[in-house]
């Protein structure tokens, strides 16, 4: 085993800790929103398609990192946007809004 | 030791893991909960923006290319949905990152064989186990996705031998997977545990109801995270690993916390298939004989107008028919003569947790308004009217005193103490659960049938000449 594998064993073990403490009491009514955004946080998984994207040097690869970067790009973007669309709706209201 | 350029982007890794947390811990509280989304937003921002520092990177072209358009889908999509259908936006979303993690997998290994770099047993662990993860999160999604939108049938669907060819399918999947860690079969292994796990994917999910959906988007959810961390352990990128094991585990704890709001358990909603044995049987018995008392637009505006209460119980079908708006207006020329108004919110009502929530508040529908299960239940024996709004199964009594019945055990809503119901619906079908409801065959029910808006509008209307 490379020391970074065990490093990064340690890592993932300690955030599995704080993953789990940090939203330990949360009201059903943010349960979507959460959601939500833990989705769109694990859209940083678009930077392996990056470094991947970045690094290819045959075809196959070029298509596969492009593909990569669409989709998890799709991920980070859409899940933060949708997010806080739906986090707008909690916020207090001055005006009226008109029907559409 | 690093050099400059790599200590800024460890730098700019643990700040934005750092701000990964705190996003998350202010998600938790609605008050601070926009900020806590924006929190993470600016983690995601800053360690893309280091990323492009990293020296594996040639080449721009296609990062640039592959970003443009992955953004601008991403955000046109999440502009343009409408409300009602933001569970299964968040479902495609999903999948998409997913797919992502698969294909990063597949392509390291990839660039890993053709270079003749050793790898170790660990990281080809990781990447035949982000492959899968990734594959199965993706047609899993999907098919969640195409079940919210109706494009697939919404019931359980099941055929025979499923869960046997489902085990072969899975255990020839972990024997190629074996294969390529232990350097035999290469490539064509990979892709065939790719192959595998897509199909497997999809098999998972289609035979839960979309009643369970929420549930499976969040374990999805849950799995794409761990997913995202495998990757991590393949690119030696601890940004991956925090991220992608924080969305894992706040997932996995977000799956339990909603499956407790169903008083389900998690095993049950994955394996249980849900109403498709029981229902048919019940179904089949009761449905014949009972009788339905009708009401017309008129008779419900007069009911309503002549009420000192009313509870308005929001459920799906008032998302479907985009009739958040209609409900409030008529709530408002209600208030306007004097009637007191409610809306009774349950846990679970809508497709997802607090989507009702969401719905509602979007039409203006003012806090105070918006009463819990546990608030509102006591209050059922005092309310003149109870106006149920497109839900079936979270005011079946049958939850609550037929130990038979498969939902049985889910918290209620308890309309059927309420002096008069009525129930605005399209048509005697089942809801979610596929199960019948005899608060429809209630003495004090009538039924008002059509679509949600439709009808609201028409009771309206008839209330202003009342």
């Amino acid at each position: 085993m490379s020391i970074e594998l065990v490093l990064g064993i340690y890592v993932f073990i300690l955030a599995m800790f704080v993953g789990f403490e940090v939203i330990s009491r949360v009201p059903s009514v943010l349960h979507t929103p959460l959601m939500s955004a833990t989705n769109a946080i694990h859209g940083i998984v678009v930077l392996g398609a990056m470094l991947v994207a970045g690094a290819a040097d045959t075809p196959l690869l070029h298509v596969l990192g492009f593909v990569a970067v669409v989709f998890g790009a799709a991920n980070v973007f859409g899940g933060f946007v949708v997010t806080d669309r739906m986090l707008e709706m909690f916020k207090k209201r001055q005006t009226e809004k008109t029907d559409a | 030791m690093l050099d400059l350029r790599d200590s800024f982007i460890a730098g700019a890794y643990i700040v934005a893991a750092v701000l990964f947390i705190f996003g998350l811990k202010r998600l938790s509280s609605p008050a601070s909960a926009r900020s806590g989304n924006r929190l993470a937003a600016l983690g995601m921002l800053l360690a893309l923006g280091a990323t492009l520092l990293d020296r594996q990177i040639l080449s721009f072209g296609t990062i640039a290319a592959g970003m443009l358009v992955g953004a601008g889908i991403g955000t046109y999509f999440a502009r343009t949905v409408q409300m009602t259908a933001m569970p299964q936006m968040v479902a495609l979303f999903n999948g998409m990152g997913g797919a992502t993690a698969a294909l990063v997998s597949i392509a390291e290994y990839l660039r890993l064989t053709s270079a003749g770099e050793a790898t170790g047993a660990g990281e080809t662990t990781s990447i035949v186990m982000g492959t899968f993860i990734g594959a199965v999160s993706f047609t899993g999604s999907l098919v969640a996705y195409g079940k919210l939108q109706e494009i697939l049938s919404s019931k359980p669907l099941q055929f025979p031998l499923q869960r046997i060819i489902n085990t072969v399918i899975l255990l020839a999947v972990i024997l190629v997977g074996a294969a390529v860690v232990m350097n035999r079969g290469g490539t064509a292994a990979l892709w065939m545990v790719f192959a595998g796990a897509l199909l497997l994917g999809a098999m998972f999910v289609l035979p839960i109801g979309g009643g369970d959906m929420p549930v499976v988007i969040s374990i999805l959810n849950s799995l794409t995270g761990l997913a995202a961390a495998l990757t991590g352990f393949v690119l030696h990128n601890q940004m991956l690993v925090v991220a992608g094991v924080l969305v894992g585990a706040s997932g996995t704890l977000l799956t339990l916390l909603m499956s407790r709001a169903m008083n389900r358990s998690v095993g049950n909603v994955l394996f249980g298939a849900f109403g498709a044995t029981t229902a048919a049987g019940a179904a089949g018995t009761d449905a014949v004989a009972l009788p339905v008392r009708q009401t017309t637009a008129e008779d419900t505006a007069i009911a309503l107008a002549y009420a000192r209460s009313v509870v308005i119980v929001p459920g799906y079908g008032l998302a479907v028919a985009e009739a958040q708006h209609t409900v409030r207006e008529l709530a408002t020329d209600l208030e306007k003569r004097g009637v007191d108004v409610k809306y009774a919110i349950h846990p679970v009502a809508g497709r997802m947790p607090g989507h009702m929530n969401v719905l509602l508040a979007e039409a203006n529908v003012p806090y105070d308004q918006l009463l819990e299960m546990d608030q509102v239940n006591g209050e059922f024996a005092q309310t003149d009217v109870v106006l149920v709004v497109g839900a079936n199964d979270v005011v079946n009594p049958a939850a609550r005193d037929d130990p038979s019945s498969p939902i049985y055990g889910m918290p209620i809503l308890d309309v059927d103490k309420a002096r008069n119901i009525i129930v605005l619906k399209r048509s005697m079908g089942h809801g979610f659960a596929g199960i019948e409801n005899a608060l429809f065959h209630h003495e004090k029910t009538r039924m008002l049938f059509g679509d949600a808006r439709q009808s609201l509008t028409e009771v309206g209307q008839a209330l202003k000449l009342v």
